[in-house]
């Protein structure tokens, strides 16, 4: 099992990375998320022990790292999966995937069940990205680590890849029962992906938490509006029921919140349909396909936005009629 | 990847700090045998000071004129055999400036081989007319590849867009090109200006009086301190030169579409004439000249061991030069000071051949163990091309991504193990031109050579100069044909795209 406690990174005299805490599961997926510059990748080196650490301690099975006393990166049995694949380009698949392996099994398994039989002897330069990526991750398992680190590893590559690939590689590391971090800036992806998800911000963890209790219970606002698109209304908070002016809804207090609070809307929370005396304004449509994204100011002048199924029409102008259908509680933060 | 503590310093630093300051031995030589010499500047300097710099301003203008054109033209033209002519254009560069000089002094005026094959009365070429001529014909290529680098990093939609606004070709290429590429062309000519101002054998060829040749004339009638004091004058303009160098910054435009213009028939037969006397001049001449001696007079005199000799000090100075790259290499990798050291033995490159011939000699009396040594000749050929072989090593070092060590070293290799397998593999190319360039250079370097080299130790390039001094220029052919077969190699390995340190000894 993985334990970091305390854990702090500087670079100069900048802390990147804040008394981060952290156990990870025997074969749990934990997605870091967060926007550019939050420390994500940073975390994933000192895990590695690629740069220094200033606090606190690392520790997995057998051994434990220090500030004092860094276990160099070759000791620590972790698996790294890079942005950029970081293939040996003068080595074949077969020779990249069997760096430091004696006995070859492993890395036919892997190689097999990535399909990448086809490929052995050829060089990472003839490869797609995709097939890239597959060699990397086959590489990394053959090694047989004790956890993986992944550092955005579908950047690099196009929409519709990364789609399957990113299935593809949970798949693997769950038939491989390697417990695994995974940083990436996608919200969606680590929504979808992780066993738990961990949100950061400045160099600190906002919320690690389930991806449901995260996207529906946020610890905070800036979680709220980096995992999906998020509209606050003002309401009154009573025995977790928030009275709105577009109606009751179940609520649930954020960190103690009470009396006056803004309840998170996220865009399938309401209902709209065009009526001449409704309670709100269309400010703008978005036209998305299957369906359509409404901004709307209702009477107290807050703006919120719903996504209305594509056949309901309503222009810029036209009064519509809002209500909160959700059932489940919405999350209440203090109103600031 | 720092896995230290940020205040240590990295390993290859005291290394490269020793080599960097290797460097300025020879300035620290020529200053200490300066003092005894009471002529710090007479009648005849002043002479020598105007020549040198006349040749050198007639050289960079017309370098400048005939390198910004062909830039242009083989950056943007669309022609057949489009990567042949640049080969061809930039091949003077890899012939040794004493080569042309030599076949165009032997070519030109009264009794030349052109009136003997011909009959066609021609005018001599020497003097400053001539050295201006050889040396324009074999260092404009500078001017040329770095102004057409410059013009290929453009976005042509600016053109596009220039040409839309109803300005032509002509005028968008000079109001809104050129300007762009200005500091291409001054990075050109500065090389030029440095070329120039170092080159030994074609004013001494010309018997025209700069700096180099009056060195070397001192040196031979025993003046060493006189030579001292003349090498510390050179050395100054050489410095002036590579400040401004050294300012010269490259604009960064973003890279965009690339330009292609196609020619009339017309155009391309203009074209045509502008290539056509630069290349027989440059190269036709000299091949025919030594392929006229080699029929008339075949291989007599010469001597293997020439040969052999040129090889067996090239390849030493090739070998100690890579090695002590490596270091260099990995410090200015490593940090700024790093970086500082490297551009310090950038310094050697500046320093002239008979500078260093100079005030390495003179290291020779001083320390009896090293005089009329291989060694000390091998230390100047390494002290003057170490940039090259550290450009080549850094280069191949530097595209090497750190995430690869990275990885090795998570898949559970120790540092050595990643440096083994990954890193030396991945580096060993740049090792190897690196030695190559060191090789092909040293092979070509004469008056270094000409002082440094031991009693009776004769190399291609000494041979060929006593072959012009004697008069016997017929013999001259098969060390002549020798050294364009190296500068051809040298061309191959330059424009096989793996180093660039030629161009860019400044480290920018």
């Amino acid at each position: 099992m993985l334990k970091v406690s305390n854990l702090s990174v500087d670079y100069g005299s900048t802390r990147v990375v804040k008394n981060l805490n952290l156990a990870l599961g025997d074969d749990e997926v934990l997605m870091l998320v967060g926007p550019t510059g939050c420390g994500k990748t940073t975390i994933l080196q000192a895990l590695a022990g690629l740069i220094p650490i200033s606090e606190g301690e690392i520790q997995l099975g057998p051994w434990r790292s220090t500030p004092q006393k860094s276990v160099p990166p070759e000791k620590r049995n972790v698996g790294m999966v890079f942005q950029d694949f970081a293939l040996f380009p003068h080595l074949t698949v077969q020779q990249n995937v069997c760096f430091r392996l004696k006995d070859t099994a492993l890395a036919d398994h892997w190689l097999k069940l990535l399909g990448l039989e086809n490929f052995r002897h050829v060089r990472p330069a003839s490869l797609s990205g995709g097939q890239k990526q597959r060699v990397a991750l086959a590489r990394t398992l053959a090694h047989e680590p004790a956890f993986v680190l992944l550092d955005e590893p579908l950047s690099n590559l196009d929409a519709a890849l990364k789609d399957s690939l990113r299935w593809e590689i949970r798949e693997a590391l769950k038939a491989a029962g390697i417990p695994a971090i995974w940083v990436t800036h996608d919200q969606e992806e680590a929504l979808s992906i992780g066993d738990r998800v961990g949100i950061l911000n400045g160099g600190e963890l906002e919320q690690l938490d389930t991806p449901e209790r995260c996207f529906s219970e946020p610890a905070s606002r800036f979680v709220a509006r980096f995992l999906g698109e998020a509209s606050f209304l003002p309401g009154q908070l009573q025995q977790s029921q928030v009275e709105t002016e577009l109606g009751m809804a179940p609520g649930i207090p954020i960190d103690g919140a009470r009396g006056a609070v803004d309840l998170l809307m996220r865009p399938d929370d309401l209902s709209l349909l065009p009526a001449e005396e409704g309670n709100g304004v269309v400010d703008w449509v978005r036209y998305e396909g299957c369906s359509r994204l409404y901004a709307v100011t209702v009477g107290s002048g807050s703006q919120v936005r719903v996504r209305t199924s594509h056949e309901v029409h309503a222009d810029p102008g036209d009064r519509v009629q809002l209500a909160i259908i959700t059932t489940h509680p919405l999350a209440a933060f203090a109103r600031a | 990847m720092n896995l230290r503590p940020a205040l240590r310093w990295p390993a290859s630093y005291p290394l490269a700090l020793v080599i960097a300051l290797l460097a300025f031995v020879p300035v620290g030589v020529l200053v200490g045998l300066a003092s005894d010499s009471a002529e710090l500047f007479d009648a005849h300097n002043l002479k020598v000071l105007s020549n040198t710099l006349l040749l050198m301003v007639f050289t960079v203008l017309g370098s400048v004129a005939i390198g910004v054109p062909l830039a242009l033209i083989t950056a943007y033209v669309q022609l057949r055999w489009r990567r042949l002519w640049l080969i061809v254009l930039a091949a003077p560069l890899a012939i040794p400036s004493y080569i042309g000089a030599f076949t165009l002094y032997a070519a030109f005026g009264r009794g030349g081989e052109i009136q003997q094959l011909l009959g066609w009365p021609m005018p001599a070429v020497n003097g400053l007319p001539g050295a201006t001529l050889v040396m324009t014909l074999y260092s404009y290529p500078f001017v040329m590849l770095t102004t057409r680098a410059s013009l290929l990093s453009l976005d042509a939609s600016l053109v596009n867009a220039a040409r839309t606004l109803g300005m032509t070709i002509a005028a968008s290429l000079w109001r809104v090109v050129l300007p762009r590429v200005a500091t291409g062309i001054a990075a050109g000519a500065l090389l030029v200006a440095l070329y120039t101002l170092s080159d030994f054998g074609t004013p001494a060829i010309m018997r025209l009086d700069t700096f180099t040749r009056v060195i070397f004339v001192e040196y031979n009638a025993f003046g060493l301190s006189q030579a001292a004091m003349l090498s510390l004058q050179l050395l100054v303009i050489v410095g002036l030169v590579l400040f401004l160098e050294s300012r010269v910054r490259g604009s960064k435009e973003r890279p965009g579409r690339h330009l292609t213009l196609w020619p009339s028939r017309a155009q391309k037969w203009l074209m045509f004439l502008v290539f056509t006397p630069v290349i027989v001049m440059s190269i036709v001449l000299p091949l025919a000249v030594f392929g006229i001696w080699l029929l008339r007079e075949g291989a007599g005199g010469f001597d293997v061991a020439y040969a052999w000799n040129s090889a067996h000090a090239s390849f030493l100075a090739a070998l100690v030069a890579v090695v002590l790259a490596i270091p260099v290499a990995h410090a200015a990798i490593a940090g700024r000071a790093g970086r500082f050291m490297e551009r310090l033995t950038y310094f050697g490159f500046g320093v002239p051949g008979i500078v260093m011939g100079t005030a390495l000699v003179y290291v020779g009396l001083q320390l009896p163990f090293l005089y009329q040594t291989l060694a000390l000749l091998v230390l100047a050929y390494v002290l003057r091309f170490l940039p090259l072989a550290v450009g080549s090593v850094r280069s191949t070092a530097e595209g090497l991504d750190p995430s690869l060590v990275k990885a090795a070293r998570l898949l559970g290799a120790s540092p050595r193990e990643a440096f083994q397998r990954i890193t030396l593999p991945l580096t060993i190319r740049g090792m190897v031109a690196g030695a190559a360039l060191v090789f092909l250079e040293a092979m070509r370097e004469l008056p270094a050579t000409l002082m440094l080299g031991p009693t009776g130790f004769e190399t291609l390039a000494t041979y060929l100069w006593r072959v012009y001094e004697a008069g016997y220029f017929g013999r001259a052919a098969i060390p002549g044909l020798l050294l364009v077969l190296m500068s051809a190699l040298g061309l191959a390995l330059m424009l096989s795209g793996e180093r660039r340190a030629e161009f860019d000894v400044t480290g920018k």
